[in-house]
């Protein structure tokens, strides 16, 4: 991935300077080498800045959202992984990405870092992080000298359940590594808390869910979660004050968020990325997405742009009575 | 600051024998601003409506709830009482504690409760209740009839007698639907030609009646008093207006093999062809998938004949597009796939046969010209088996569970008139019950029994087979209670019937709801019985339940009137009750657009000012006119901008939290 990140400068650049596009929405290095952080890069010069790495996580699609609208001049560069793409195409499909006004440079991934992990394997007085250049060895840098990690082994949880390395949109692709389909069983989390009784998956969330500071980093990571003004911050919709009013005050944010983000949310993990309480909120998307693939037939939100998801289509052969018990629900 | 007027009903012991009404009326004053509460026996009667009226005026209410049934049965009654008072109506809210609560419970304790709640919760909600003022929407003055059977031609003669124009859209090349293929009728045996064809003819001639054959709807939209219908004319590749239906193309034609779709498939007809000698358009029809010329280029034999130049093999669909006032769906039924039932050997021995196939071989007009054979082999046969309820009442899911209605008196019929003519043929019935009534029926069915000397035997079939080119059929006697075994010649089967496929698609398109066995629901069981629940769309015919022909005349005049009723009023009152969307919430996502069953919403993008940010924006537009109010926008709506007037999110948040106290 080191590999390709000069090409991806190179190349941003010289957009920039053709004037195909007038920004570049990618990474900067933020205080600590593990912090790459989202940047709008508005000159050629400042594209220097830009990073491309094991810790640029984040996924840019909703930066789009302000970047193309109808008042936004010039086109916007914007640096897709293939999970991004997902989140891009739902945006497109929503009508909230303004597609002539994006060029996208889709960049190739082998899975991104969490640091967390790396320090839970004993590395200490981290100094930086290089790739040992087979695509999954990752040599630590510490104070104490180096050391070497299995990327497989300190994945961040999204990049766990890899739905696959291949772009769904772009308009030119930088990568030097082949999809290798899908990775993990993503719904194994969500088939454990199926098999737990009520009470045990209340208890579950309970525990998780007080964790919660309400921070809202889930909900302005999400890209879902776009309203121009979300109904927590609306007091006229009646639902801002409900959540935070006992002990296990949070649970009503969250799970009014996960039906808001129900039949949209791409599963691009940024919730639980984001999460400084480390709460693993995906658990909520997958539990719905597996409910849909099991009423309405296996759908995956953002596959292409201009799909139909199962919760907004009627079709001839929608049947009046409880459908859901007709398909084994209840 | 409001005022509450809250009037609980008894119903005389409807509701007062499950709710401690007192209990109600007490909880009701301690409500929040509620200033007046009472009881009434009976809330509906004029003196009921008076305790609303005087209270309205002397308290000055500002809003009342009425406890009482299911705002279906007389939410329009206090509205319109309120509304006398000077009320908007739209100011009264009902809690039914009726048909939600005294005919549901037998405890009384947990009755009064929950009355007591859905009293707190209709309190709530009418607290936020706003003024509405409906709209007024014009009515096109035309009628667009679904389906050219028994049931949509006496619609439309109907609708057209009164002086409104009407459409038939017809799937088939002729009108006359399934009662052209009868050839006698219960309970008076006569013939159905003679009585059908007249009308049909009728239906042609009359001014007011436009006929598209051979035509579907394709698509449907608008609202009552002005839908918008776009129907396409398939090509019959021979001019309508030209053909003078002499037949001359039939008998040239060399490609003979399509099955004759009119005689059940019983013999074939050429790919130029008129479905029968009364067809009305009288105009031939080409079927593509059998016309050589069509197919390979050569031929072109019927061109060659024709004399009126009728025939354009060049001929493309077209598509009528129209609007109406009000749409009726007379969309008939089929026989079900009898294969299914395989015990009865049905796909396998030709000499098993549905009750309609029997009934084209009894026509004069008929595969075998009225003449009672054998299909296998032509010879005349000397015993016969009639098998009643294949596919009815049926508990197996192979079938229907219902009683398809017809059977019992087509299948008396069948053996009567097969007696009469060949009395040395043996006649047995097998059946579950038999059904009669109806006017003269069990008369009819009794003189099949007593004076026809027809065998009915008590009892199902279990299976029937082929044997030394007899048929053997094994059923039960259960009032002999024994197994027995017939060798008879032919067996009939008296399928069950099932709405036509096409109904479910017709169905869709005018957001008409269907239950379980695709018939069209009505707006009320017993009292709204030709009315659909979407305003506008009638139902005639079997489309809505099985029914025989005169069942069928009778409903499709009761449709007619309901239609003309609201073909003769020049103004129709719009709901108030409609989605609108607030365009400074609203994301332009088009989940509502998608979702909206009545195509009411739209986009538009232009420049807002979100408190002082100026952005150009794409957000939705409702069409009040088109909204009907169903509340799917509101629910998918991410960020709450879409809500419903009447029934919003807020006014819904309150009655949960007032259920939840």
């Amino acid at each position: 991935m080191q590999a390709i990140s000069a090409k991806i400068i190179e190349r941003a650049k010289e957009l920039m300077r053709e004037g195909t596009v007038t920004k570049v929405a990618g990474w900067k290095a933020g205080e600590f080498f593990y912090d790459a952080e989202p940047n709008i890069f508005e000159t050629a010069e400042s594209l220097d800045g830009l990073v491309y790495n094991r810790f640029c996580a984040a996924n840019l699609s909703k930066y789009m959202i302000k970047n193309s609208a109808f008042e936004s001049a010039g086109k916007v560069l914007v640096i897709l992984k293939p999970c991004d793409t997902y989140s891009f195409n739902q945006l497109l499909t929503e009508h909230r990405i303004d597609r002539e006004k994006v060029y996208i440079i889709g960049a190739g991934c082998e899975g991104m870092c969490d640091i967390d992990r790396v320090r839970a394997l004993g590395f200490k007085g981290i100094t930086g992080i290089d790739e040992k250049g087979d695509g999954k060895t990752l040599v630590v840098h510490t104070l104490y000298g180096d050391g070497e990690v299995n990327i497989d082994d300190v994945l961040v949880n999204k990049c766990e359940f890899c739905k696959g390395k291949a772009h769904k949109i772009f308009d030119e692709l930088i990568s030097d590594n082949e999809d290798e389909g899908p990775r993990g069983d993503r719904f194994e989390g969500v088939r454990a808390l199926e098999a737990m009784s009520p009470e045990e998956r209340f208890a579950f969330w309970q525990g998780e869910l007080s964790k919660c500071i309400r921070c809202n980093a889930c909900r302005n990571a999400c890209p879902a979660c776009s309203c121009r003004k979300c109904v927590f911050d609306n007091a006229a919709s009646g639902v801002a004050s409900k959540a935070n009013t006992d002990s296990f005050e949070e649970k009503m944010f969250h799970i009014i968020r996960a039906f808001h983000v129900a039949g949209r949310c791409t599963d691009c993990g940024e919730c639980t990325r984001v999460c400084p309480q480390g709460i693993p909120l995906h658990l909520f998307n997958r539990k719905y997405i597996k409910d849909i693939d099991e009423f309405y037939g296996t759908y995956t939100a953002g596959e292409e742009a201009g799909q139909r998801g199962p919760l907004i289509t009627f079709t001839q052969e929608d049947r009046e009575p409880n459908s859901v018990s007709d398909k084994g629900g209840n | 600051m409001h005022k509450i007027g809250v009037f609980v009903c008894w119903c005389g012991s409807n509701i007062a024998a499950t709710v401690d009404i007192d209990r109600v009326v007490a909880e009701a004053k301690v409500q929040p601003g509620v200033v007046f509460a009472k009881d009434y026996q009976y809330m509906c009667s004029e003196a009921g409506q008076n305790i609303i009226k005087d209270a309205i005026k002397e308290y000055g209410l500002t809003g009342i709830v009425v406890c009482s049934c299911s705002p279906r049965m007389h939410e329009a009654t206090f509205r319109k009482a309120a509304s006398q008072a000077g009320l908007n109506p739209f100011m009264v809210e009902i809690a039914n504690i009726r048909e939600h609560c005294s005919w549901i419970h037998k405890d009384k304790e947990e009755g009064t409760e929950k009355a007591c709640v859905l009293m707190r919760a209709a309190v709530a909600k009418v607290t936020l209740n706003t003024p509405l003022k409906a709209g007024e929407s014009k009515v096109v003055k035309r009628a667009l009839v679904i389906g050219g059977g028994i049931a949509g031609i006496q619609t439309a003669l109907d609708i057209a007698d009164a002086g409104f124009p009407v459409d038939i859209v017809e799937k088939n090349a002729t009108i006359g639907g399934r009662m052209a293929q009868l050839d006698k009728t219960f309970p008076t045996l006569d013939c159905s030609s003679c009585i059908l064809t007249p009308k049909m003819v009728e239906a042609k001639s009359n001014e007011n009646i436009r006929l598209i054959t051979y035509a579907e709807v394709e698509e449907v939209s608008g609202f009552v008093g002005s839908f918008k219908a776009k129907i396409r004319k398939k090509a019959r590749y021979v001019k309508e207006d030209v053909c003078t239906g002499c037949g001359v193309c039939m008998s040239k034609c060399p490609s003979k093999k399509g099955l004759n779709e009119f005689n059940m498939g019983l013999n074939n007809r050429p790919a130029i062809y008129i479905p029968f000698a009364q067809a009305i358009p009288n105009v031939a029809v080409i079927d593509s998938t059998q016309c050589i010329k069509l197919n390979t280029g050569k031929c072109g034999l019927c061109e060659k004949v024709c004399t009126a130049k009728a025939i354009d093999y060049t001929q493309q669909d077209e598509f009528i597009e129209e609007e109406y006032g009000a749409i009726v769906m007379a969309t008939g039924f089929r026989p079900i796939d009898a294969s299914k039932f395989d015990e009865y050997s049905y796909s396998t021995c030709k000499d098993v046969v549905t009750s309609l196939e029997l009934e084209r071989i009894m026509n004069a007009a008929g595969p075998t010209g009225g003449v009672l054979l054998r299909p296998s082999d032509g010879k005349h046969p000397h015993s016969i088996v009639f098998i009643q309820c294949v596919g009815s009442r049926d508990v197996s899911g192979r079938g229907k569970p219902y009683c398809s209605k017809i059977c019992c008196m087509y299948t008396a019929k069948h053996a009567m008139l097969i007696r009469d003519k060949y009395p040395d043929v043996e006649v047995h019935v097998f059946y579950i019950d038999v059904r009669t009534p109806g006017k003269n029926f069990d008369e009819f069915y009794r003189r099949a029994a007593e004076q026809y000397d027809v065998d009915y035997i008590k009892g199902q079939v279990g299976k029937v087979w082929e044997e030394d080119g007899h048929l053997v059929v094994r059923g039960v006697d259960l009032i002999a209670n024994e197994q027995i075994i017939l060798n008879t010649d032919m067996v009939v089967l008296a399928t069950a019937i099932e709405p036509d496929p096409t109904a479910r698609k017709v169905a869709n398109m005018l957001t008409a709801s269907i239950d379980t066995n695709d018939f069209i629901t009505e707006a009320h069981p017993k009292l709204r019985p030709v009315e659909s629940p979407t305003a506008g769309i009638f139902l005639s015919g079997v489309c809505q339940g099985p029914k025989d022909i005169p069942e069928t005349v009778s409903q499709a005049g009761a449709a007619a009137s309901k239609v003309i009723g609201l073909l003769c009023k020049d103004k129709l009152t719009t709901n108030p009750c409609v989605a609108h969307s607030d365009e400074l919430l609203c994301n332009g996502c088009s989940c509502c657009e998608k979702v909206c069953p009545y195509g009411a919403i739209s986009y538009d993008t232009h420049l807002i000012n979100d408190h002082g940010v100026k952005e150009t924006r794409r957000v939705a537009l409702v069409n009040e006119a088109l909204c009907q109010g169903c509340g799917a926008c509101t629910v998918v709506c991410p960020s709450g901008a879409m809500d419903l007037k009447g029934f919003s999110n807020k006014q819904i948040m309150a009655e949960v939290e007032a259920i939840c106290l």
